[in-house]
């Protein structure tokens, strides 16, 4: 059972590589469920076989910190939170070492409030991501800062928990 | 200005939408009324059976749904047209300070001929009387502007019966734009998307709406012609596009863009040429514009002092002026039909709730009690405010009066949200009948 896990995962992060739809599970916006690795349909009728010793980019390498996409922010605030400056600066890294990939941040809020308002502060955050980006080297046609306000919220309960993990910018890389 | 023509043209798109989704989408429920609520009877019009509209009951729901009236039992014989004396003190011995009464006659061409006088039982004097021609497909917007002439002889206000509400509804994972007649029947989906609308706003002749879809996955402000379903994007500039506000000529829109980095507010042309004009310039966020009725002015909400705040702007440019402060969050203003007032979201106590002001005086007043209430405009006559509210974790639409006395609740089948209240536009032509019958 463990093995069959891990190779339909491999799978569908390979399928996600090879395709043009926006698959990569972490960054699919999330609607009313969730999106278990192992019950992807993008990945189901797509299958595609690995193949020995080929390199996962390292975007989608789980071991790779280039694998996690959301930085997130405290309430009412926009600026890049201290313990989330590695993670930023590695894709900014990553940018400057592939100028063939570009990014878009997609700034997120919670939901209390007005939707307009939301979404002018998840730009605010996506802004402040796109800064830290450009400070490491990637360069602004890298790099399209946009948000989805509230309207894509990846927790839907009322508390704080929900709330806190919906005030995020997530990187989403061209072609994904 | 004259829209006979293109309100003939909208009742048979809604009709023709009507026949593929003949459902109420919408339903009423009156969860707070007024002080006094005028006791009227409406007799049911003689010979409506033969029409397929319930004119009767159209005009009675719409009635008893504004709250300002209670409905006195008529049973289904119509009173006569014009009754005598002891007729109209019989049904001011049953409650009834008024009573309508009225025919339906069809013509040879098969339009019908309604008749309707309002008669005062107290006075047993004729209040007013209309005719009305119609064609079927225009049936249910004339039972509504009669509700709307009922209520303007009984209250002296014009009503808001006839006119159209705008909203997003989400059902599961679909985004649809919806317009709907102000009793929430005579759906037509407007556009549908599996991506987020936000922000629908009607220009002041009720011919468009602009609005924002993450249909390109970012948010683009469209503008789209209700008749012919034509739209174009009119801001889809890097970043995001959004908060669209007409000016009343048409011309302009007023949005939300990002292409100096922040949020800022810009004007671009209607059309969606010509480059965007940058109205404020801060280095916080400067959002959710819209015009004054006179069209010099914008309301907008700014964080620039901290929190979000309503501040106005000359439209021609210049240093916006803080509107208010009674509260560490005031968001989505909206003006009166007549530039006196202003409502908006403001947080007070950890709950959202609608609120006005007076803006010769600046004092405010809390209308609305939920908890996540947004997105308020007024009614086209200044008497109500359309809001978004939530009831056990779903959107729903409301009303209140502007004195926040009366409050409806609209329940949709799904979530909506985002409602704006459509402007007057063109009606049939209602004659109004001398006293003597």
């Amino acid at each position: 059972m463990k093995k069959t896990l891990a190779s339909l995962t491999l799978v569908g992060l390979l399928a996600a590589c090879a395709s043009t739809t926006p698959a990569p599970v972490e960054n699919k916006a999330p609607d009313a469920t969730p999106t278990p690795s192992t019950n992807n349909s993008n990945t189901s009728t797509q299958p595609v076989q690995p193949s020995q010793g080929s390199k996962l980019d390292p975007l989608n390498d789980p071991a790779s910190m280039l694998s996690k996409r959301g930085v997130y922010f405290d309430y009412d605030k926009y600026d890049v939170r201290a313990d989330q400056q590695a993670l930023v600066e590695a894709h900014g890294r990553y940018l400057a070492a592939n100028p063939g990939r570009s990014v878009r941040v997609e700034g997120n809020a919670d939901e209390r409030g007005s939707r307009e308002y939301n979404l002018a502060l998840g730009q605010k955050r996506a802004e402040a991501v796109r800064k830290a980006l450009s400070v490491v080297g990637a360069k602004d046609g890298q790099i399209e800062a946009t948000s989805n306000g509230e309207e894509k919220p990846r927790a839907t309960d009322k508390d704080e928990a929900s709330y806190a993990e919906n005030r995020r910018a997530d990187m989403v890389y061209n072609g994904e | 200005m004259t829209c006979a023509n293109p309100l003939r043209y909208l009742a048979t798109l809604l009709l023709a939408c009507c026949a593929l989704s003949s459902r109420a989408d919408i339903t009423i429920d009156v969860t707070g009324t007024g002080t006094r609520q005028f006791p009227v009877a409406i007799g049911t019009l003689s010979g409506e059976a033969v029409l397929k509209e319930p004119l009767t009951a159209i005009i009675r729901a719409d009635l008893a749904g504004s709250g300002r009236f209670k409905l006195v039992e008529t049973g289904t014989t119509p009173p006569v047209e014009s009754p005598v004396a002891a007729e109209l003190a019989d049904w001011k011995a049953r409650g009834a300070d008024a009573l309508s009464s009225g025919t339906v006659q069809l013509a040879a061409d098969g339009s019908a001929v309604i008749r309707l006088r309002l008669h005062d039982t107290v006075t047993q004097k004729p209040i007013a009387g209309f005719e009305v021609r119609a064609r079927a497909s225009e049936l249910r917007g004339v039972a509504h502007q009669l509700a709307d002439q009922i209520y303007e002889a009984l209250t002296g206000e014009r009503g808001v019966f006839a006119t159209r509400i705008a909203y997003v509804l989400k059902q599961g994972k679909r985004y649809s734009l919806q317009v709907a007649d102000a009793d929430g029947h005579n759906t037509q989906t407007v556009m549908a998307s599996n991506e987020p609308i936000m922000s629908p706003v009607w220009s002041m002749d009720g011919s468009k709406l602009a609005y924002v879809s993450f249909e390109r996955k970012k948010a683009i402000v469209f503008v789209q012609d209700l008749l012919s379903g034509a739209r174009r994007p009119v801001a889809a500039f890097k970043g995001s596009n959004s908060a669209p506000a007409f000016s009343p000529d048409g011309g302009t829109l007023a949005v939300t863009l990002t292409i100096d980095g922040i949020s800022q507010i810009y004007l671009v042309d209607a059309s969606g040429s010509g480059s965007p004009r940058r109205l404020t310039r801060s280095s916080a966020i400067d959002t959710e514009p819209t015009f004054s009725p006179d069209g010099r002015t914008i309301a907008f909400t700014s964080d620039r002092g901290g929190s979000p705040q309503i501040y106005t702007v000359p439209v021609g440019g210049g240093e916006p002026q803080r509107l208010t402060f009674d509260s560490s969050y005031n968001v989505s203003p909206a003006f009166s039909p007549d530039g006196k007032s202003l409502t908006y979201i403001r947080r007070d106590e950890g709950r959202f709730v609608v609120a006005s002001m007076d803006l010769a005086s600046r004092q405010s007043l809390t209308l609305s009690q939920g908890s996540y209430d947004e997105s308020p405009s007024f009614a086209p006559n200044g008497k109500l405010i359309l809001y978004a509210s939530e009831t056990g974790n779903r959107g729903t639409l409301g009303t209140v009066s502007s004195d926040g006395q009366t409050r409806q609740r609209l329940s949709a089948n799904g979530d909506a949200r985002e409602p704006a209240w459509g402007p007057y536009i063109g009606q049939i032509a209602v004659t109004r009948l001398s006293s003597n019958p």
